[in-house]
């Protein structure tokens, strides 16, 4: 299921790059019959500008407000108003409480939306990001909550080896995939499961975990005092955010995890070698790269940064690996990686709009609208972003060839141009 | 020399397995020989029961349909890993039509459910050519949101809450007539209840007899008449894909579409066709659920069966009898999974053992004849891949049976993944004998240079 062509709504890099200069050089000699100067708004469209920056952030604008449209018009056939449903949501979503809710939960998305846009960059679908934090969350509990050291080397022992597990667990598909051939969608459904089955194991109080008295809940032993990652608040305080809530303190790794990835993917040469053994293995393998190599590498890296997904809660907030530890973050990981193209920034957005969208969908119950609502626009926005980029991509081509066509008409005259 | 002569000749240059028929049942015998004989030593006699069986089928009816649905698109070049998501719309409509207006209209209305899902699939990859894998994906989430949302709205209201619905479950839905042989599994003949000979038989516990009075037992009774559509859905299929003109078409779809738009063929209607049967099917597979499985709508009742349907599609190498072979081994294992068969899996790791010594044996019988023929550094690699698959063949069934001696149940966590473990085992194994469709998953555009 390799399929060359970049599924994941990259850049559309395919469409001729420079093809449109012309109005400045026609302006440059102006012949006789000079064509009418295209308009600034065409110019800028066509190239002349920030080129396709309009189209980049539109594309998943019109998508998100046709997926609103969609959950109004189910609200209205569930017998609420839209409107006020709305205004409710985002009174409700903008409370100073919330919104370090909001915060937090952007959190866990953004970590789950990089590991998976680390495989879009090339063209590797790597489901099982779900599997890979729940597994390295619980085990990395286990090993924290058992060992007791002195303040940095705690967290970091937790956090190296969530990244350690995850990453492993990631190579197997990643492994199956370049020497058995296995689609790695499968793959990592599959591991899904097992990982699933394998947490549900160790997760007994006979194996690695307590049974909590007074509850039904099973955790793995708490992670001691030193071994945590204090809230955020002092210092958000200290440059006068106060805030009603704890907020992460691991928020700043996610920030840096969003760094580095965007200078890896931009400005080295092993993002370059990723993006194009993605593009077209062959091409890589002329070139001196090893796309076997890079997929097996590229999994192991989602796998690493999927570890970390569950860290700021973990180190954070819970300090143990319980049956109420989120879950299905990594299929929400998917969602807002492609909302956000998989550039760090937009997926930082598309985070916030998701984290937003679950919190106050609370609100929703009390007008009669059931909150799973949050779930179909997820899935709207999904498929109008993955629609509307494709029209856009087709219109762009179109108006490059009509550029070119008028171009042409004009009578434009390449060889004598290079003469003089 | 006639061609027939040269093909065989040229056949066993390759050196690769010609199976035929009689290879495949010996396998088969084989293997439930095999399967007897490890029942009979590990005295785990739910491994061949009637029970066991039973359950088999009806667990691998979903898989089955949601496979023979995902052979349909991807025969016409749209991978459709939306299945499970169109499954999911399957239960949901089948079940609000089946508490309102009996079971068979249940059916109906989960075939128009996945349908609805497979249009949309084919309006988004067909029509607007975007990835399939990421259509899919979408379609999976939509689905379960929207029908979590309208189990929230329309179960737990009114009539639907009154007569048990609930925002997580339907009401109650009439079951589905079943089928039982007279004579043999007891079925009734009028009023008169008929004896039941196979069942007898089974309780003496008698090696390879009682096996087999098991597994026919187990076919034949109490077999829902949903589950027999499913099953001749199989054969339907095979007829219509490659015996119809029809068929022709949406398969030559799926190898060359280019070719088929120059022949004439509607490319494009042709896919959205493919996909709404697939859908269809996956709907079907869904009001499966909700009819013969379970008589109810439950939250996450599809439990990943879309995603093992496609996984065995591609077991079975994009073909309806392979796809068959495929469900019913997930079946079986998702039967003891369903049936906290820990004592069962247990005698199973005896069997996979003994399966892991016979494949390596017989790759360590061959490395004789590939040393011989050894003329590039290719055959070298050959020679050298098949020792590690010797060696981890070994060194995997001695693991296997340590764990067998040393403990007496496998827990019942470990079995709940007993199903993808073999999936993915098989994958494993078999991805590289497997041609799908040339031109599957591949965008195609009218008009468009390749």
């Amino acid at each position: 299921m390799t399929d060359p062509t970049d599924p994941t709504g990259n850049e559309p890099k395919d469409a001729p790059e420079e093809a449109p200069k012309a109005p400045a050089e026609t302006s440059k000699a102006p012949p006789p019959d000079t064509p009418e100067p295209i308009p600034a708004w065409k110019a800028m469209l066509q190239g002349l500008g920030p080129r396709g920056l309009a189209f980049k952030i539109g594309a998943p604008l019109l998508a998100l407000l046709i997926s609103i449209l969609i959950a109004a018009l189910l609200m209205r056939l569930s017998g609420a108003d839209p409107v006020s449903s709305i205004q409710s949501m985002i009174d409700y979503g903008t409370t100073q409480s919330s919104l370090v809710d909001i915060v937090n939960r952007a959190t866990r998305y953004y970590l789950s939306a990089v590991a998976v846009a680390i495989g879009f960059r090339m063209a590797l679908l790597n489901i099982g990001v779900d599997g890979q934090y729940r597994l390295a969350a619980m085990l990395s509990a286990a090993l924290g909550g058992a060992l007791t050291l002195p303040a940095p080397f705690g967290q970091l022992l937790v956090i190296v080896s969530a990244m350690l597990i995850g990453g492993l667990w990631a190579a197997i598909a990643g492994i199956l995939k370049v020497t058995r051939g296995v689609s790695e969608v499968l793959s990592t459904i599959m591991l899904n499961a097992i990982a699933t089955g394998v947490i549900a194991y160790l997760l007994n109080d006979k194996r690695l975990a307590d049974v909590r008295p007074g509850s039904n809940n099973v955790a793995t032993p708490k992670i001691p005092s030193e071994g945590r990652v204090g809230p955020l608040n002092g210092f958000l305080s200290s440059i006068g955010i106060n805030l009603p809530g704890d907020v992460y303190g691991l928020l700043p790794l996610a920030i840096v995890v969003g760094i580095v990835f965007w200078v890896v993917i931009n400005f080295t040469r092993f993002g370059f070698d990723m993006k194009v053994s993605g593009m077209s293995p062959t091409a890589a393998q002329a070139s001196g790269v090893s796309a076997k190599r890079m997929i097996v590498i590229t999994m192991i890296l989602s796998g690493a940064v999927a570890g970390l997904i569950g860290m700021p809660e973990l180190l954070g907030a819970s300090y143990e690996y319980s049956l109420n530890f989120p879950a299905g973050l990594g299929f929400t990981g998917i969602t807002v990686a492609l909302l956000g193209r998989n550039h760090p920034f937009g997926i930082a957005l598309a985070a916030l709009l998701f984290a937003f969208l679950d919190q106050s969908s609370d609100v929703l119950q009390d007008v009669g609208v059931p909150k799973e609502i949050v779930g179909v626009m997820q899935g709207v926005v999904v498929l109008t972003v993955a629609i509307v980029y494709e029209l856009v991509r087709r219109w762009e081509i179109r108006l490059q060839q009509r550029s070119v066509a008028t171009e042409l008409a004009s009578g434009h005259d390449l060889a004598k141009e290079a003469a003089a | 020399m006639s061609t027939a002569a040269v093909a065989e000749k040229v056949k066993s240059v390759n050196g690769k397995l010609n199976l035929r028929w009689p290879h495949y049942l010996l396998i088969v015998g084989g293997l439930l020989i095999l399967l007897s004989l490890v029942r009979v030593v590990d005295d785990a006699n739910d491994v061949t029961s009637s029970g066991t069986v039973g359950a088999m089928l009806r667990l691998a009816v979903p898989i089955l349909l949601a496979g023979l649905g995902g052979l349909w698109s991807e025969r016409s070049g749209v991978i459709n890993i939306g299945l499970e998501g169109m499954m999911i719309l399957g239960t949901w409509t089948g079940a609000w039509a089946g508490y309102q207006w009996g079971p068979w209209v249940g059916v109906l209305a989960g075939i128009i459910g996945g349908m609805l899902g497979g249009l949309l699939h084919a309006v988004a990859t067909v029509t607007f050519g975007v990835d399939h894998i990421i259509s899919g994906v979408a379609i999976n989430i939509l689905g379960l949101g929207l029908t979590q949302f309208l189990a929230g709205l329309i179960f737990d209201t009114g009539e639907a809450k009154a007569l048990g619905g609930g925002p997580r479950q339907s009401p109650p839905i009439d079951p589905i007539k079943t089928l039982t042989l007279p004579v043999l599994s007891g079925g009734k003949i009028g009023s008169w209840q008929s004896p039941d000979w196979l069942g007898s038989l089974e309780k003496h516990h008698w090696f390879l007899v009682s096996d087999l009075a098991g597994i026919v037992r187990g076919v034949t009774a109490g077999m829902s008449l949903l589950t027999l559509v499913a099953i001749l859905l199989i054969p339907a299929t095979y007829l219509v894909l490659w015996k119809t003109a029809f068929g022709l078409r949406i398969r030559s779809c799926g190898e060359d579409p280019y070719a088929a738009e120059s022949l004439g063929v509607p490319v494009y209607r042709m896919k959205y066709l493919a996909v709404m049967i697939s859908g269809g099917l996956a709907g079907l597979a869904g009001a499966f659920l909700v009819t013969v499985a379970a008589p109810l709508y439950q939250d996450g009742q599809t439990g990943g069966r879309g995603y093992i349907g496609l996984a065995a599609m591609i077991f079975g190498n994009w073909r309806p009898v392979g796809l068959a072979a495929g469900s019913l081994l997930f079946g079986y294992t998702d039967a003891m999974n369903a049936r906290g068969g820990g004592d069962s899996v247990h005698a199973l790791l005896l069997f996979v053992t003994v399966i892991l010594i016979a494949v390596a044996g017989y790759q360590l019988s061959r490395t004789p004849k590939l040393r011989s023929s050894i003329q590039t550094d290719l055959d070298r690699r050959v020679l050298r891949n098949t020792y590690i698959g010797v060696v981890l063949g070994v060194v995997a069934a001695g693991g296997l049976l340590v764990w067998y001696l040393s403990t007496d149940a496998v827990p019942g966590e470990l079995v709940s993944f007993f199903p993808h473990v073999t999936t993915l085992l098989v994958l494993a194994l078999a991805s590289q004998r497997l041609r799908m469709p040339a031109a599957d998953g591949l965008r195609y555009r009218r008009g468009e240079a390749r």
